[in-house]
């Protein structure tokens, strides 16, 4: 575990470099992760992020099965968010067959996916204070409020996370007026929850002075490494795919797009917190304009969908980042020749070890916390 | 448009063939393939010329029909929020010939994403900075995403000390039947 690397002469005392492994069973890794860090004393002088241990070749098994048949799979990548793991994927196949999905759906789509960005938002959150060392309190208010998200959902789809509920050209179920009623009171209620969380955390003088200063990630850094989500909002970059892109219903909506400055840990812990203000904002125009009407496009046949010859990109902004799925059909159509996922959490990893040379190995543990990943989604 | 950036490359990189490939009908996405020995020319001038500082996503698909692994850009740009614009190479599929220029000094966003396609699809990046498997563990020693892999049938078999102490008891004992026998000879030769 421990190995010497090289002699640093400082005149009186030759000290040396050790490498460390932290993880793979580590509860900061937040699953199986590794990260090989070369410390100089206390300090990180190094830090390779060893990935793969839950690798099940997720895009090998959707090109063996029909393109219906994946949408259950992608549940599984990001076990957090599976509404808009589901949606990235009808997201592609509807963009690369040409479909047009029903005003009532597109809403419906909204509505869940803003819900699963709150819930994701505020379990990260209490995850990162769980690795600052606030045991348990603050991930259990969150996880609270999480739980009548998931009833909701429970009673929409059947399942709590694992939703496997949009399909191409739509949803499966409809959301009745009573699910509406549970979701209107849900949004009412959030905001004091999240008032009351900010009051706990936002001026807490030991998350300042544990947060701030603290893995700061460059504006061109952070472009250039393609890093997306919120942790790129975090350092300044203007970039949400539900502005740019204009995806579903989203250009209907008003919403502000919240923007860090110093792009360092605490920037990533409040750009979230703002993030599901803005979420709720979203929520209740969604609420309110929910128009009638089918919550499937009747034309789509989920028996024998055939997609033609040809490839295509599709991107949503799920809470992690850019989720997005290559796909390539061939002459049959019926299953997929090729099936990419981009994974928001995997290629925000690649700035890890320039956020964290120069920091204390502690600070490793809460930087890892800040960039939000989910190792079913890394490891694919 | 997709023409006009065409002519526009033709003219800034010399020497450089352009080829556009058309996506589905409905996805309106057509590519630009590029011949290796001008990509990463024509992916700087990408960069600098057109504002293109997104790479969003890399991947490999195999095609042994034409015999060829191609490698795909996904390039955006923050800047002027427009895109996508698709960047496709091609190399042969043979593991020797399987190379294509790395876009990692452009672009870092690349750097697990072009491992990822080395993992899994064999081919290597000219110039990438430290091109590793990411996935799949270090021993491992083919590339599962090629259309051509058989998975084996144990996938957890290991070479042991104690491989030829089974053997042994197995060819005294005779419990397990011939067939199972053969595949334990096949997996020890792996």
């Amino acid at each position: 575990m421990i190995q010497q690397i090289s002699p640093i002469p400082t005149g009186m005392i030759e000290t040396q470099t050790i490498e460390v492994s932290i993880g793979p069973q580590h509860p900061s890794t937040h699953g199986v992760f590794r990260m090989d860090a070369v410390l100089d004393g206390e300090t990180v002088v190094g830090l390779k992020p060893v990935m793969g241990y839950l690798h099940r070749n997720h895009e090998q098994l959707a090109e063996r099965m029909t393109w219906l048949a994946s949408i259950p799979y992608t549940d599984r990548l990001d076990y957090f968010n599976s509404m808009t793991n589901n949606w990235a994927l009808c997201l592609s196949v509807e963009k690369l067959a040409g479909i047009k999905v029903p005003e009532r759906a597109e809403y419906i789509r909204v509505i869940v996916s803003e819900l699963t960005r709150i819930l994701n938002h505020s379990c990260v959150i209490g995850f990162m204070l769980q690795d600052l060392g606030a045991w348990g309190t603050p991930l259990l208010y969150a996880f609270r409020e999480r739980e009548k998200i998931l009833d909701l959902f429970e009673s929409l789809s059947g399942a709590r996370m694992m939703c496997n509920y949009m399909r191409f050209g739509g949803v499966r179920v409809d959301m009745t007026d009573a699910m509406v009623a549970q979701a209107k009171d849900i949004v009412a209620k959030f905001p004091r929850f999240l008032d009351e969380f900010e009051q706990l955390l936002s001026n807490n003088e030991v998350l300042l002075a544990r947060c701030q200063k603290v893995g700061i990630l460059p504006k061109e850094l952070a472009i250039n490494a393609s890093i997306s989500g919120p942790m790129a909002r975090a350092s300044g970059v203007d970039y949400d795919i539900r502005k740019v892109d204009k995806y579903g219903v989203y250009g209907r909506f008003d919403f502000r797009v919240p923007l860090g400055e110093v792009g360092d840990v605490y920037d990533r812990y409040y750009i979230r917190v703002l993030e599901m203000r803005e979420s709720i904002k979203i929520l209740n125009q969604a609420l309110r304009d929910l128009p009638a009407g089918a919550f499937v496009a009747p034309e789509v046949k989920l028996r024998n969908f055939k997609i033609p010859p040809g490839d295509g990109y599709g991107r949503v902004e799920a809470p992690k980042g850019e989720l997005g799925f290559y796909l390539v059909s061939d002459e049959g159509g019926k299953m997929p020749y090729r099936y990419h996922c981009r994974p928001p959490s995997f290629i925000n990893l690649t700035t890890l070890e320039d956020m964290c040379l120069g920091h204390k190995v502690a600070d490793v543990v809460i930087i890892l916390g800040s960039v939000d990943i989910v190792l079913g989604e890394v490891d694919r | 448009m997709i023409e006009q950036l065409r002519e526009t490359i033709a003219q800034a990189v010399p020497g450089v063939t352009l080829e556009i490939i058309q996506s589905t009908p409905a996805a309106q996405q057509p590519a630009l393939l590029v011949d290796r020995d001008h990509a990463f020319a024509t992916a700087k001038f990408l960069k600098e010329n057109q504002q293109l500082d997104f790479c969003s996503c890399v991947t490999g698909v195999d095609y042994p029909k034409l015999g060829q692994i191609e490698v795909v850009y996904h390039l955006y740009s923050v800047a002027k929020k427009t895109g996508p614009v698709v960047l496709k190479v091609r190399a042969p599929r043979e593991l020797e010939q399987c190379r294509v220029p790395s876009l990692t000094p452009l672009w870092r966003g690349c750097e697990f994403q072009e491992r990822e396609a080395y993992d899994l699809f064999g081919v290597k990046f000219d110039g990438h900075p430290d091109l590793r498997r990411i996935l799949m563990w270090d021993e491992f020693t083919d590339h599962p995403m090629r259309k051509d892999y058989v998975p084996p049938k144990d996938y957890e078999w290991e070479p042991t000390p104690h491989d030829d102490t089974l053997t042994r008891a197995v060819e005294v004992a005779g419990i397990i039947p011939p067939s199972a026998r053969e595949e334990l000879e096949k997996a020890k030769k792996k």
